[in-house]
């Protein structure tokens, strides 16, 4: 599946992984255009429903991004995230995603690299996963 | 409400974008999405031409929400929310879509991907705005009076300055006396002043001051509210007094650790702690004979992690005093690391080392005991650096520990709802960026309630707190968030995970009119995070402009809708 192009939400918050984003455009990192980036006040306004229902749909992946442990805007937020996201990770593992079809991870506004190489390295590793079960057979139109 | 209208703006930005981007493409392709009305491109929708587009656009067609698919929002958000506004659309039916940082600056060498990129993410944005509701800006009228609770060398500051900017300040303080514990302070460093005097001027600013009530004796009991209205329950001497305040400063200080036991403290004579030395040196009495002071006593080991900063300073500066009283008595320091910070520290430990004071350095490892049954005659000590055991004679052992959380922090961190940490020290909003605020707006910490402070840092933030506690007070208001959550109290379950989650304690499970328990949310308290809204299991809880229905519906667009490059839709 060396030509599989995957198609792939990323939920970022405002303050930081957002503006992360805008840092690594700044700096022309150049990176694979498979992304698309919702934009959220915090990580922790992500509902678990919005990322099944992004998968079951037949996206290929979803990524989280929020501000660093103990950076959150909101004091706390991203560690709901992470707690929510081992739950999440484990229950659509159940509905038959592999775990890494879902990560969440945590880029400063500063880090404009960061952000990059996250970015790029999600969206090789989903490429290696090759296409999840619903978007396979969405394609093959065996799925409604 | 009438029928929804979007219009799209896409800014070629130079050619930032229409580099990369095929901008005309895209605005044909935004033509054809549901409930767009009205789509073109513009040089620069930014500049004045761009805007007056905008705003000629909304008239002639009636557009009642607009996209720009421009920059980033960080920094034009603001522009063209009030291009709609003068426009006569409401601020918060405007939605923004970054193609430049997120796709034409990043694509550089791949302007077909990037085009379709774009095509999706103006479909997105166009999905969200045609869901958008509008939303007003609240504002919440600042009582100026401020709250400030203790009567400390911060709490003094922080009252001091309130008064004399001429707020209306209550001061609370749990004594009988103001100065919290420099009162048993004898001198102070540099200078060797006495604590007294620099006490004196800092009291006499808010004795002195008629803007200053002051409550001694007298504790917090309850406060409700939030920034610009807080009311408070005080118990005084005279009973009950109920007061109405904009603000609130904790600044309750700290207590000296007494790490009973350690080191025989409390069961052989003569081991004490710096707090007892300081006041046996307040009431004249210097003849202590040879004197061992322990440095670290109950600090940065695993029961109590943190060091206590001041300590090493007032171990250098009593022994000292004790040695040039009596240069015959043996005055020696048993440290782990002399933490002499600054230049006025560093000039104090050797003031202290050429006055004759020893300074001797153990490992935690082995620590030095004490030696005496009833009364203390020495201290065994195993010198780290020669390797060797050996006693030294000591008619007083003087504990240095550090400055440990009051007790009382955490009922009072629980009636502020603002956090603390593991050591029980009140926990700021941000340790660099907001280091006198609590994440909870109109609440301020100054001094050692926070984390062990000498006496220049506790009035720097106590100054630092009431500045910004007048802030808001001399505004007389604030403008409020409103993109807060809200409760639909009908799909409300009343299961309180919304309160569990918040961090600003702006969500309480009050009962609706048939005794029913149902979330409600203080539209003031709330700083529109959206934690709520992702963890509610009815969905009774939105977050105004992030609600369900509008991010659920950028899902199902990007995930079902065709793919714009043309291969498949
Ligand atoms: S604001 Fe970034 S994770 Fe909460």
């Amino acid at each position: 599946m060396s030509d599989f192009e995957p198609k792939i939400l990323i939920f970022a918050c405002n303050w930081c992984s957002y503006a992360g984003a805008d840092m690594a455009g700044v700096s022309r990192y150049q990176m694979p255009p498979n992304c698309r980036i919702i934009r959220v006040m915090c990580s922790a306004r992500v509902r678990p429903e919005q990322v099944i229902s992004a998968l079951t749909q037949g996206l290929d992946a979803v990524l989280v991004l929020g501000c660093h442990p103990g950076d959150c805007h909101y004091t706390e937020g991203n560690y709901l995230t992470r707690r929510r996201g081992i739950m999440l990770k484990n229950l659509l593992e159940t509905m038959g995603f592999e775990k890494n079809r879902f990560q969440v991870n945590w880029v400063s506004a500063a880090e404009g690299a960061r952000f990059a190489q996250v970015v790029s390295e999600f969206v090789e590793e989903i490429k290696a996963l090759g296409p999840s079960h619903v978007s396979r057979d969405k394609d093959t139109g065996t799925h409604a | 409400m009438s029928r929804v209208k979007v219009g799209v703006f896409v800014c070629h930005c130079g050619s930032n974008i229409g580099g990369t981007v095929d901008v005309p493409d895209v605005v044909e392709y935004a033509k054809d999405l549901p409930l767009v009305h009205y789509s073109e491109d513009n040089l620069y929708t930014c500049s004045d031409a761009g805007l007056t587009a905008i705003k000629e656009k909304i008239k002639e067609h009636g557009l009642n929400r607009v996209v720009v698919a421009s920059c980033t929002p960080r920094t034009h958000e603001e522009l063209f929310r009030r291009t709609c506004e003068e426009a006569g659309v409401n601020r918060y039916l405007f939605e923004f879509v970054n193609l430049r940082e997120h796709c034409s600056w990043i694509h550089m060498n791949q302007p077909q991907e990037a085009t379709c990129k774009a095509k999706e993410l103006v479909r997105l944005g166009a999905a969200k705005a045609a869901r958008l509701r509008p939303l007003e800006i609240a504002r919440a009228q600042i009582k100026p009076a401020c709250l400030v609770i203790g009567g400390g060398v911060a709490g003094l500051s922080a009252a001091g300055s309130l008064a004399q900017q001429g707020f209306e300040v209550h001061l609370v303080e749990r004594n009988d006396r103001l100065g919290g514990l420099t009162v048993d302070l004898w001198k102070l460093l540099p200078g060797d002043r006495p604590a007294s005097e620099l006490l004196h001027t800092l009291t006499a600013r808010v004795t002195k001051n008629d803007n200053v009530t002051l409550y001694l004796s007298s504790e917090l009991n309850e406060i409700t509210g939030f920034i610009g209205s807080f009311k408070a329950t005080l118990s005084t001497p005279s009973g009950k007094k109920d007061i109405e305040i904009g603000t609130v400063i904790v600044a309750t200080g700290a207590v000296e650790l007494e790490p009973l036991g350690l080191y025989n403290l409390g069961k052989t004579e003569g081991v004490i702690t710096q707090m007892g030395l300081e006041k046996m040196l307040s009431d004249g009495r210097k003849d202590l004979g040879d004197v061992v002071f322990i440095n670290c006593a109950g600090a940065r080991g695993p029961d109590r992690e943190y060091c206590g900063r001041l300590c090493c300073a007032v171990s250098i500066k009593n022994a000292r005093y004790l040695k040039e009283a009596d240069p015959d008595a043996r005055v020696t320091v048993l440290q782990r690391d002399v933490m002499a910070f600054g230049t006025e520290f560093e000039t104090e430990y050797r003031k202290a080392m050429c006055a004759g004071v020893r300074f001797i350095r153990f490992s935690p490892d082995r620590p030095p005991t004490t030696i005496g049954n009833d009364k203390v005659t020495g201290v065994r000590i195993y010198n780290q650096l020669t390797g060797e055991e050996s006693d030294l004679s000591a008619n007083t052992v003087v504990l240095t520990t550090p400055l440990a959380a009051d007790s009382g922090a955490s009922d009072l961190a629980q009636m502020l709802k603002v956090p603390v940490d593991k050591d029980g020290f009140f926990l700021e909003a941000h340790l660099k960026l907001r280091p006198v605020e609590f994440a909870t707006d109109g609440v301020f910490i100054a001094g050692a309630a926070r984390f062990p402070a000498d006496i220049g840092e506790a009035v720097a933030q106590g100054t630092a707190a009431a500045a910004k506690a007048a802030a808001p007070m001399f505004a007389g208001e604030v403008s409020v968030e409103a993109t807060t959550a809200l409760t639909n109290p009908r799909l409300c379950s009343g299961c309180a995970t919304c309160e569990a989650v918040c961090p600003f304690g702006a969500i309480e499970i009050t009962q609706d009119r048939h005794g029913r328990p149902v979330s409600e949310v203080n539209a003031v308290m709330c700083k529109g995070c959206g934690a709520c809204a992702a963890a509610c299991p009815c969905g009774a809880i939105q977050q105004l402009g992030f609600t369900d229905s509008q991010i659920f519906e950028m899902v199902r667009s990007l995930a079902r809708d065709g793919d714009p490059s043309g291969s498949e839709g």
